[in-house]
Formats: C-alpha cells, structure tokens, sequence
C-alpha cells in the first residue's frame, strides 16, 4: 500500500515537474472555438503565422462542437476559463458581459487604432462605452437567385448594376407562381430564417433605427409602422414556399437548387450549399433586397462573429497581443479567404474573383444606414424568440395578424415594462 | 440518558448493545446505498428545483462563483398562469395523455393476435416488438421522413389520394397529434409485451371451464382473461402514463416544439426555457418543473397508495 502510494505521488511529482518545465519554454494563451472543419483549419493557420512571429507564446486552440459549445461555454467560463472564447456581438454577448465574465479590452481597441479600422463593428462590440470584442469575420444577408428558374417562368433576370424595386419584385413573384415556381423560398423550422426576411421587411421600410429600437422593445408592435412591416410581409406571404414550417434552410436549399423556387433570402455562408447541390456563378445571383420606402438610408444584415477575452484569463497580456494580431488586417484577409466570408477590418482585403464576397463587401462597405446583426442577436433572447414565432406564425396564418400582434405587444410590454 | 445513569453505566451498555445485531442492522445496511443515491439524485434535486423556482436566475455564476439570482417569491408562477406557450403545452399534454391510452387496447390486440403456435411465432413476436427496441430519436426521424412535405411517403399517399399533400408537421392544428402516432408505434410494443407475459400466466383450467359454460369471444376476454390481466393491465397504465408525461425526446427531434410552438408539451418547454439557445431562464424552468412534478405527483400517489392497497390486503 505505501509502495503505492509513493509510486502515485512519484508519479504525479514527474507529471507536475514536466509541465512546469514546458511551460517554462513558451507562454500559453488557452483559446476555445466552435469552429467546423475550414474554418477550424484557418484558424490553425493563423495560429501557425502569430506563433512564428511570437516564438515565445504558444496558442493552445480546444475546438468544440457547435451546438455544444453554446452550452458548455456557461460552463467552463466560471469553473475553467480559458484565456480567449468564441462568440458573438451585440446582445449576445451582454449576459457574459453583466457577470462579469468577459473581460473588458478597450485598451487594446486604442492601442492598435481599432476603432477606425473597425469602424463598421464599434456599436456590436461596446457595452456601455466599452469595448468587450474583437470582431474578425461577418459576412451579407441578401437574396439569391436562381437564373434558371427566371427563364424557366420567362422574367427578366434583374441586371447585374441596376436593383429591382419592390412592385417589380412582386410582379416577378406572380410570374413565378403562374409558373409554378415558389418566388421566395425559406425552411423556418429553426425559425432564424423566418427571421432574416422579416428584418429585410423592416430595415427597408422604416430604416435602420427602426430595427434597432423594435428589438430593444422600445417601439410597440399595434404601431403604424410595424403594422406597414406586417403590410409589406403579406404582400409577400403568398409567393413564400407552403410547408415551410416543417423544413429546415437546408431542405429548402434542395428546393432553391433544383429549379423549383427562384429567391432566397440567405445569408453567404448559403452559397456553399448551393454549390454542392450544383449550382455555379452562371445560374447563382446575388441581389440586394429591394427598396420598399422611397429614400430611406440602406441598411443592410450582416452578423459578426467575435473573440472574446475571459475575465478569468491566466495570460492577459499575451491573450491581448493575439486578440490585436485577429483585428488586423493581414489575418482578417487570410481567415476571411480561406472560410469564404468577408473581414470587419476595412483595410483588408477579399478575393475579387469570387463574385458574391466582392458583391457583399460592396453591398455591406456601401450600406449608409448601418449594419444589422440579425433580429436573434439584436434582440433579447426571449424576446428574440418570442419574435420569430410571431413571424413563422404570419406566414402560416396571416390571418391571425390581430392575435399575433396582441400577443408580441404583451411579451414586450412583460419583458420591457413601461 | 438520565436512565442510563441511574442503572449505572456498564449496564446500560451491556443491554444495549445487543439492540444492534446483525437482524435490525442488517436491512438498513442494505438500504443505504439506495437510499443514499435516492437522496442525492432524486430528493435533493426536487428540493433545488423548487428552491429555483422562487428565482429570477440567467444560469451564471459570477468570476467570484456567486450566484447571480435575485429572489422574486411567486413571480415565476403568476407568469405561468399568463403564459399563452403555458397554455399550450398543457392542453398537448392532455392529448399525449388520453391518446397515449389507445396504446392499451391496440397492444392487447396484438398480444392476443400473436399469442397462439404457429411455426416461427418468435420470429413475428420480436418483429412486432422491434420499435420499442430502436431509440426514439429513431423514431423520431423515421416518421420526420415519413410526414416530410415533398418526399414524405405519407405526404404522397395523401396528395395522390387528395390531390393535394398535408405537410402533418408545419400544421400546428395536426402537429401534436402526429407526434402522438408516433411515439404510440414503440409504446404500443411495450404494452404489446407486457400483455403477451401476462398471458403465458392465464390459467388454462379457467378458459376450458369457462368454455363449458359456453363463454366465448367478447364474453370470454371481459370476464375471463382481463381480470386475470390486471398486474400486466396495471404495469402497462403506469408506464404509457408516464411515457406520455416525459415525452421530450420526440417534440425535440420532430419539430423542436414548431411550428411557432404549437407541439411544446411541458417537459420539452421546460428544456426551452432553462437550456434551449433563447431559454436560460433558469427559475421559469425550474417552475414549469414543479409543475409537471406536481401533475406526475398525482398519478404516482394514485399508484403508490393502488399498490399500498393491494399489499396490505393480502
């Protein structure tokens, strides 16, 4: 039993002697990410690239499932936390941010000039004046085409330059459902997509701050302007796929691909999906969503993606030299053209050849009226969700308008009390 | 201990000691694993639930490891009572519940059906009994297909029967009952076992004598055979009650309680509000838990004090 016992203890006593010797030969920055398979791998790159110009750091990356990681990210925040998390801006963020887990990094947003060089990403990162992330990759919200399903119901396909307007696009819609072809397509069984049309309806038609304050509960949904919104989605709401309740984006993508519908309003992480089923540049397009009110300032959707550094973090020092390494623009471009997405930071660069990054950053570096995240990440969790039912709902029965709205004005008016 | 002192200490000892023998120990030895485990996995955590359910808490603790709750008394459950998606999951509980009783029936049925030598009767047996051997996340995603608009094969069947398809699980007037056939074709396996055991104990003097009589058919099944069923009939109650109360698993990968929440039944609402990706609302959770533990509460007892019952009497 003793012999055991100081066997163990030897054991342990190597173990600990060992680790304290390799981390003596270079400093460890922790980093937990969610990354798939390509952006996991760019993300090693860049890795690769800081630790060659930093000999005496080693980043430690421990990938974890997507869908896991939303929740273990609770977790090891608290009782183990790493020195960098993943995770998103806005309002995604703020519970992190009100306990106290994500640490503040202003100082690292003035040291290297982020402000100008992120311009676009100062509002979804600050939380009361501060600065809580390092924004690295977003990418456009727009509506896909199909040319194919254009000349197969005889419409015009829009013009590369010129934008469709939105009786136009409606008129469209009737060709197609003459055709038989759905003009708009969405799978809204994860409710999210349901979500993207809808911001679309609202951005275009009250603007920018509209969005803003509506998923802040500041505005009530019996307004007159989010009436107009809902006015908009029923025009809308006949062209849209049947049974897309019981589908998801990616079911719907198969729809897209095969002919059958000829929009989709997406966001470009969408392209690789219609890719795989067949599509190419030739018969894939990419427009911006119409103009609805005359002369309103075009904003447009693009979530962002952020790294954040934990308030628990062991090597704060070094953690803040990889965060100012992911804000810059040379490691922007490189992630950015290996995962297919477009940099935040405004001086890198995206590759000209693929036509609907260049599109987006185009549509995005243009957008007067500013950058959405997404009504889930703008929004309050529930009342995010409580939102999306309400949107996947009108596009089943639009009918119920009256219920659904009473029903959205009273979670406001519980979760916002006036 | 003021008797011990006054017949003296050695033997207070001497007679007491016996008290602990092997004979009284030993049961309670036996029992406090169990009870150990009871303690720690079940009666503590319902405690910590109701506890919870008293407050407003987003499920994080602090850098310090403080919890961040804020107390807010009945709060949580003056919410349920508002709470349209409440409504909602209560009424698709009651389907769950009522429906899944047509487990009973049907699986008497087949029993009956199966109980009989016929050559390769196993066989048939293990076939019928197949479903309740798959996970229900199987289940779950065989019937997703089966109903899925398009492709589904029951979506074809109707639209080539109808002329026109019904996608079952984006209609939130059929959606739960949808998911109800599904989670019945498993159940109904497991009464159907449960009874095809029962019957191998039915006495075989009872049936010939009652044949005699000239009991047949319905006659013969009301009078004779289900009474001597009544342990498989009480067994198979319990567990379709409780089948019907946890289903969880088949709302998740079925429609994630869509479309906008129509399927929700209380334990998948619950799931949503404490862990689901716009839930974290840990004290509503926690009280929609209470709820459903009080609803399960009602049937245990009625079961516990059945069996109580029937034990005392014999």
């Amino acid at each position: 039993m003793k012999l055991l016992k100081t066997a163990l203890l030897g054991t342990v006593a190597a173990a600990v002697m060992a680790g304290a010797a390799f981390a003596q030969d270079k400093r460890v920055v922790t980093w937990n990410a969610d990354y798939d398979p390509i952006p996991l791998a760019a993300a090693e790159a860049l890795i690769a690239d800081f630790e060659a110009a930093n000999p005496d750091i080693d980043i430690q990356l421990t990938n974890f499932d997507h869908e896991a990681y939303k929740n273990a990210i609770r977790n090891f925040l608290t009782a183990d936390a790493p020195d960098l998390a993943n995770w998103y801006a806005a309002n995604r963020m703020r519970p992190f941010v009100e306990a106290g887990l994500f640490a503040d990094i202003s100082d690292v947003w003035a040291a290297n000039g982020l402000t100008e060089a992120l311009a676009s990403s100062v509002p979804s990162s600050t939380i009361d004046g501060k600065q809580y992330a390092i924004p690295y990759t977003y990418y456009q919200w727009g509506i896909y085409y199909n040319r194919d399903a254009y000349a197969a119901a005889g419409v015009e396909v829009p013009a590369a330059d010129a934008t469709v307007d939105w009786p136009t696009f409606l008129a469209n819609c009737e060709k197609f459902k003459a055709a038989g072809i759905d003009c708009v397509t969405t799978g809204s069984s994860a409710l999210w997509p349901v979500a993207g049309i809808f911001d679309y309806l609202s951005l275009r038609t009250n603007g920018y701050q509209f969005h803003a304050d509506l998923a802040a509960g500041k505005i009530s949904w019996t307004s007159p302007e989010a009436r107009a919104v809902f006015a908009e989605f029923a025009k809308l709401q006949p062209f849209v796929t049947a049974n897309h309740a019981a589908i998801d984006w990616q079911d719907a993508a198969a729809i897209f691909v095969q002919d059958k519908a000829a929009h989709y309003v997406m966001g470009n992480f969408a392209v690789g999906v219609f890719k795989e089923g067949g599509m190419t540049n030739d018969n894939l397009g990419f427009m911006m969503f119409p103009e609805i009110t005359a002369g309103i300032a075009r904003a447009e959707e693009a979530p962002t993606d952020t790294i954040h550094l934990t308030s628990g973090a062991k090597n704060p020092e070094d953690a803040k030299k990889f965060l100012a390494y992911m804000a810059s623009a040379e490691a922007q471009s490189k992630w950015n053209a290996a995962v297919g997405q477009l940099p935040t930071n405004k001086n890198a660069t995206v590759d000209p050849a693929d036509p609907f990054l260049s599109e987006g950053f185009q549509t995005l570096s243009t957008a007067t009226g500013g950058i959405a995240q997404f009504w889930d990440r703008d929004a309050d969790a529930e009342y995010a969700k409580a939102g999306m039912e309400g949107f996947q709902r009108f596009l089943v029965q639009p009918e119920a308008l009256e219920e659904i709205l009473a029903q959205l004005e009273a979670t406001r008016l519980r979760l916002y009390p006036q | 201990m003021a008797l011990a002192t006054d017949s003296g200490a050695s033997a207070a000892v001497s007679q007491k000691a016996p008290r602990w023998n092997q004979k009284n120990l030993a049961p309670w030895l036996f029992l406090a694993p169990g009870m150990f485990m009871f303690t720690v996995y079940v009666l503590w955590p319902i405690v910590e639930s109701i506890t919870l359910s008293f407050y407003d808490w987003n499920g994080l603790y602090n850098r310090d490891g403080e919890f961040t709750g804020r107390f807010v008394g009945m709060a949580n459950y003056r919410e349920l009572l508002i709470d349209p998606a409440f409504e909602t999951s209560l009424w698709n509980n009651l389907k769950w519940l009522v429906l899944y009783m047509l487990a009973l029936p049907l699986g008497l049925f087949i029993a009956i059906f199966l109980n009989q030598t016929v050559r390769g009767i196993r066989i048939y047996k293990s076939l019928f009994f197949f479903p309740f051997v798959i996970s229900q996340v199987v289940v779950g995603l065989i019937f997703a297909w089966f109903y899925a608009p398009n492709f589904g094969l029951l979506y074809l069947l109707i639209e080539w029967l109808a002329g026109k398809g019904v996608a079952i699980l984006a209609d939130p007037d059929l959606v739960t009952y949808g998911i109800i056939a599904a989670g019945l074709w498993p159940q109904i396996a497991y009464v159907m076992i449960l009874y095809l055991t029962g019957l191998n104990n039915v006495s075989p003097d009872q049936i010939e004598a009652a044949r005699l009589d000239g009991a047949k058919g319905w006659k013969m099944l009301w009078y004779v055979v289900l009474p001597q069923l009544r342990p498989a009939t009480f067994i198979a109650v319990i567990v379709t009650v409780i089948g019907a109360l946890r289903s969880f698993d088949l709302v998740s990968i079925m429609t994630s309680g869509g479309p906008f929440g129509s399927s929700r039944v209380l334990s998948y609402y619950m799931f949503e509000m404490a862990l689901g990706e716009f839930g974290f609302r840990m004290g509503y959770g926690a009280a929609i838990a209470v709820v459903l533990f009080a609803i399960m509460m009602i049937f245990i007892s009625g079961f516990i004090w059945k069996m109580w019952r029937d034990e005392t009497e014999r």
